[in-house]
């Protein structure tokens, strides 16, 4: 596997906050932050922590997964709609594959991705989950790391 | 002003697994059945492979494919797009000769997937993904396409039934086509009972894994007249459009933007429109993949292009017949040839001799392929001349 400490570091914001770029010229939001804005190329953007809380918009069960992901198997996968509208793709964590639904609430939560065999680097990012505290919404948690 | 630029040469091996061949073994096969067949001397080698360093252990793949074929110190380069590599090979090498820089040019793709277990294959291919935000997340290219497979499903109330009309026409195609991978004919009975890959894809809505090559000889107008050659075919115009390597960027889960943009393009170029296309050898990785192309190529309007199939359209006889060669789906995919392989195969209806299902008195052709899902597209208006 290999695993280089630097290139996790490098990307630790984005990744571990949920970390996006809000373009100032057109207002759009998108994930992962990119330098100049995907949608009108304007070059002043802005990182901004996104809402943490979203629906899904689509999602799929994959069974064939790569190396260094076994323990996840069968992994859910999801097209997330946050609640301001930026999409981000991310697992789906804490739920029965058959439990998965299109338009479900979900929420972002700090988990475990992968391990470098027995000895190596454990990698860390953001998953989602349901939302658990059966408001069908509530306030974003934006800061918060789950 | 560029120059028109025409097909003099092609040459394919069957797409499979070849165990006793290496990566330039392949090539030359490929290289040297399209050399053998016109008395041209090219001035340049423009190879593609998308995983030559990560299977085979191999940078500076043309420089070997050249000297292995007697070709030393020309100019070779290779060309890496993921998995449209093969027509973006053709597309350079075209400009090479469009441009007046060489007057005869080979390409060849080239790709040997199947020396390793599929856990390494599959993350191997997975590299077209974007490697901080999606492999590193164990999300691979079927995820992806599961995504969008899903969402279209449920947007526009289609059918599993209906989806699995594609692998089913496209092994049908593929049985009469010698360069095929799988001559198996199946029925929407086995893609429904296939196995689960990411749901709702299931292995018979992906393109099987396989090694590859195909090469095709491009000329300029003077020296392909000067040389005779019956069938003259012409790449008439290209388009290309790269995208964003993450799907949360790249937009709309039932839109492919590049594809859109690369076909309007090449058939602009080309001065020719959709409706006037009788061939289309396309990118059908994923049955999903397949839906989106036809409709952003403007073949289908959104949502209906599974019913469409489903009608009968896009099977042998109508215009446009669809990947008669079986596509990916069926012939195969060798990644970094398959581009390569899909500009022969149209060059061939065009000349009226492809040896498997025939598009009889075909003029105009269309090739598209896909890097990735999306972050590259790459189409070709192929006609005869």
């Amino acid at each position: 596997m290999n695993i280089s400490p630097a290139r996790i570091w490098r990307n630790r914001v984005p990744r571990y906050r949920l970390v996006g770029g809000e373009c100032q010229k057109c207002g759009k939001r998108h994930f992962p932050p990119r330098p100049k804005c995907p949608y009108c190329g304007a070059k002043d953007v802005k990182q901004v922590e996104l809402p943490r809380r979203g629906r899904v918009e689509s999602f799929t069960v994959l069974y064939n997964v790569p190396e260094g992901h076994r323990d996840s198997s069968p992994a859910i996968i999801a097209s997330i709609i946050l609640d301001d509208g930026t999409r981000v793709v991310a697992p789906l964590v804490d739920i029965d594959p058959s439990e998965a639904k299109t338009n479900m609430r979900v929420e972002a939560v700090f988990r475990r991705l992968s391990v470098d065999g027995d000895y190596g680097l454990i990698v860390y990012g953001i998953k989602f989950r349901p939302v658990m505290d059966g408001s069908r919404g509530g306030e974003d948690r934006a800061g918060e790391s789950g | 002003m560029m120059r028109r630029v025409y097909v003099a040469s092609v040459g394919l091996i069957r797409v499979g697994r070849h165990y006793g061949k290496d990566l330039v073994d392949l090539a030359l096969d490929a290289a040297s059945q399209a050399l053998a067949s016109v008395d041209i001397e090219p001035q340049l080698i423009i190879a593609s492979s998308m995983l030559a360093e990560t299977l085979q252990e191999q940078s500076l793949l043309a420089s070997k494919i050249a000297s292995n074929l007697g070709l030393r110190y020309r100019p070779a380069i290779r060309v890496e797009t993921g998995q449209s590599s093969g027509l973006a090979a053709v597309y350079t090498a075209y400009a090479f000769v469009a441009s007046g820089l060489a007057e005869a040019a080979l390409v060849v793709g080239v790709e040997k997937l199947t020396d390793y277990p599929s856990a390494i294959v599959n993350k191997a291919l997975g590299l077209s993904l974007d490697s901080d935000y999606e492999s590193y997340y164990g999300i691979t290219p079927a995820a992806i396409a599961g995504l969008s497979m899903r969402y279209y499903m449920e947007k526009y109330g289609v059918s599993r039934d209906e989806l699995s009309e594609w692998p089913v026409m496209m092994h049908t195609n593929a049985a009469e086509n010698p360069f095929a991978q799988i001559r198996r004919r199946v029925t929407k009975e086995d893609v429904q009972r296939s196995q689960i890959v990411s749901d709702p894809i299931r292995v018979l809505d992906t393109s099987p894994v396989g090694d590859g090559a195909a090469a095709i000889v491009l000329a300029s107008e003077d020296l392909a007249r000067r040389q005779g050659i019956d069938g003259l075919v012409e790449l008439a115009g290209f388009g290309l459009a790269s995208d964003d390597t993450v799907l949360s960027i790249r937009g709309d889960l039932d839109t492919i933007p590049t594809a859109r943009l690369a076909v309007e393009q090449a058939l602009s170029r080309a001065k020719t429109e959709i409706n006037d296309i009788d061939v289309v050898e396309l990118h059908d990785e994923y049955t999903i993949t397949a839906m989106l192309l036809l409709e952003e190529s403007g073949l289908a309007e959104k949502g209906k292009a599974a019913k469409m199939l489903a009608e009968g359209r896009f099977h042998p006889g109508d215009k446009p017949t669809v990947n008669p060669s079986g596509g990916l789906k069926a012939r195969g995919h060798p990644v970094g040839a398959t581009g390569v392989y899909q500009v022969a195969e149209v060059t061939m209806q065009l000349r009226g001799d492809f040896p498997g299902v025939r598009v009889s008195g075909a003029e105009n052709g269309l090739v598209i392929s896909l890097g990735g899902l999306g972050s590259s597209a790459i189409a070709c208006v192929v006609r005869r001349a």
